[in-house]
């Protein structure tokens, strides 16, 4: 039976059927793998807030190297000590705080409202790490990180990941020799709150100035830093009140 | 005998050389420009690439007969979008380390034009095993170029290939760096490889005069 591919009717009975069987199809093949996939999602959190506190597979000069997906669990139980959630000068216990999504909690409070913002405490070889997330936007799509800091507000480590940065330029953000350099940086200038920079043109390439609050831009991708900064500067800011607590001077 | 016949070996011969898409055809362009800054970004969306241009090309071969004329872009828009969604989630559940690296090209596949470009021209009116030899040459034909640009503009951009430092440390100025030798940052932005192609155009037209178009 030959059918008559230019009819009308056919078209449309052909692209009802198409979006049907597609659609399920795609439907199917989503809901199936979600399990797997959302808990891959988690073990990449737990093995991104840990980076940030120094604890990573990271060997010399190597590319950024996390602790191994299969030991993640126990590694984050075993460094992260306490979940808080902030929440102006006052900070709560909470389990599973990690989980939180950053990103609507900081739309939350944009709009005025009561946002969860959690904050991390770990420990590792007697020192303290507060690890704050991040959430902020680059030239093509979301930015987001970790930043670790010690109680005089001190960045210990930080994690910068993206979901579609330009190759080669913006997406370097989470390449170490971007990453290492905001060791050291301060978030506080005195006693103002200045964020850190992601600065063009501060003469300081091997990032030897810790008290400049900047640390050196990525050539080719001025929107990506500028995200970064201005990510850094809106995240912190709410966990200052909390933060500013634990000063010792 | 030949594994392929000569018709058949030229499907995936000429698409390398003559019948370039990227040079010849001037198709692709916008992703050549976007991801080649570095070499292993460029390896990476030229395997993509053929995958879902080989795949792809056989699924619209296998349906060219029942497709109505009149909505066949969208059938083939659909066909590339659902290959490319299903590869990317079974990537995120079973390899997620290599899905966070594709992540950024899954996206720029489904509009890399070379792919729409063969469904129409090829995959429409042949067979799916000829269907499956041209999308194959097609998506070699345009990562050969995109391997290249990627080698020039990560070298002489970053004086780096696969992100190792082949040309000395630049802030350190050791290897060449110390006799004064400076990376190119043009090479590092999109119009950089506007120029590599061009480059790469010239060479293969003057190779074999018959390339060039009439004015």
């Amino acid at each position: 039976m030959a059918v008559d591919t230019e009819k009308n009717s056919y078209t449309v009975v052909f692209a009802v059927l198409m979006v049907i069987v597609v659609g399920s199809l795609l439907a199917f093949v989503a809901s199936g793998l979600k399990p797997m996939i959302s808990e891959n999602q988690r073990f990449e959190k737990q093995q991104n807030i840990l980076y940030a506190m120094g604890v990573n597979d990271n060997e010399g000069d190597s590319d950024v190297s996390f602790v191994p997906t299969t030991e993640v669990e126990e590694a984050f139980s075993k460094y992260i000590t306490r979940q808080l959630v902030v929440n102006g000068s006052e900070a709560v216990e909470r389990d599973n705080a990690y989980l939180i999504e950053v990103q609507k909690e900081l739309v939350k409070v944009k709009n005025g409202e009561q946002g969860e913002l959690p904050l991390l405490v770990g420990e590792k070889d007697g020192e303290t790490y507060y690890i704050i997330p991040m959430y902020g936007k680059g030239l093509w799509d979301a930015v987001w990180g970790y930043i670790s800091l010690d109680n005089n507000m001190v960045v210990k480590g930080v994690f910068f990941d993206h979901a579609g940065e330009t190759p080669g330029l913006g997406a370097n953000i989470n390449q170490r020799f971007f990453m290492d350099d905001f060791k050291g940086e301060s978030v506080m200038d005195g006693n103002t709150y200045e964020g850190i920079a992601v600065a063009k043109g501060n003469n300081d390439p091997l990032n030897n100035d810790k008290e400049d609050n900047a640390v050196d831009a990525l050539a080719g991708a001025t929107i990506t830093g500028n995200g970064i900064t201005a990510m850094i500067k809106e995240s912190l800011k709410l966990y200052k009140p909390y933060l500013q607590t634990l000063r010792t001077n | 005998m030949a594994l392929l016949s000569k018709k058949d070996a030229n499907l995936i011969k000429d698409p390398l050389a003559d019948n370039n898409p990227i040079t010849i055809q001037v198709l692709g362009i916008c992703s050549a420009l976007a991801i080649t800054a570095e070499l292993k970004a460029s390896v990476v969306m030229a395997i993509s690439v053929l995958f879902v241009m080989g795949v792809g090309n056989v699924v619209i071969s296998l349906i060219r007969n029942i497709i109505p004329s009149k909505i066949r872009i969208i059938v083939q828009l659909v066909v590339v979008a659902a290959l490319v969604i299903i590869v990317d989630q079974v990537l995120k559940a079973f390899a997620y380390d290599l899905s966070k690296t594709l992540s950024v090209f899954i996206g720029l596949i489904i509009t890399n034009c070379i792919i729409m470009g063969r469904f129409e021209a090829f995959a429409l009116g042949n067979g799916p095993r000829r269907a499956f030899l041209d999308g194959i040459g097609n998506a070699l034909g345009y990562g050969v170029i995109l391997v290249i640009v990627g080698f020039f503009r990560e070298l002489l951009g970053s004086g780096t290939l696969f992100g190792m430092k082949v040309l000395g440390d630049p802030i350190a100025k050791t290897g060449l760096y110390s006799i004064g030798y400076e990376n190119n940052g043009f090479m590092i932005i999109p119009p950089a490889a506007l120029i590599v192609v061009g480059i790469i155009i010239w060479v293969q037209r003057s190779r074999n005069r018959e390339l060039i178009e009439e004015a």
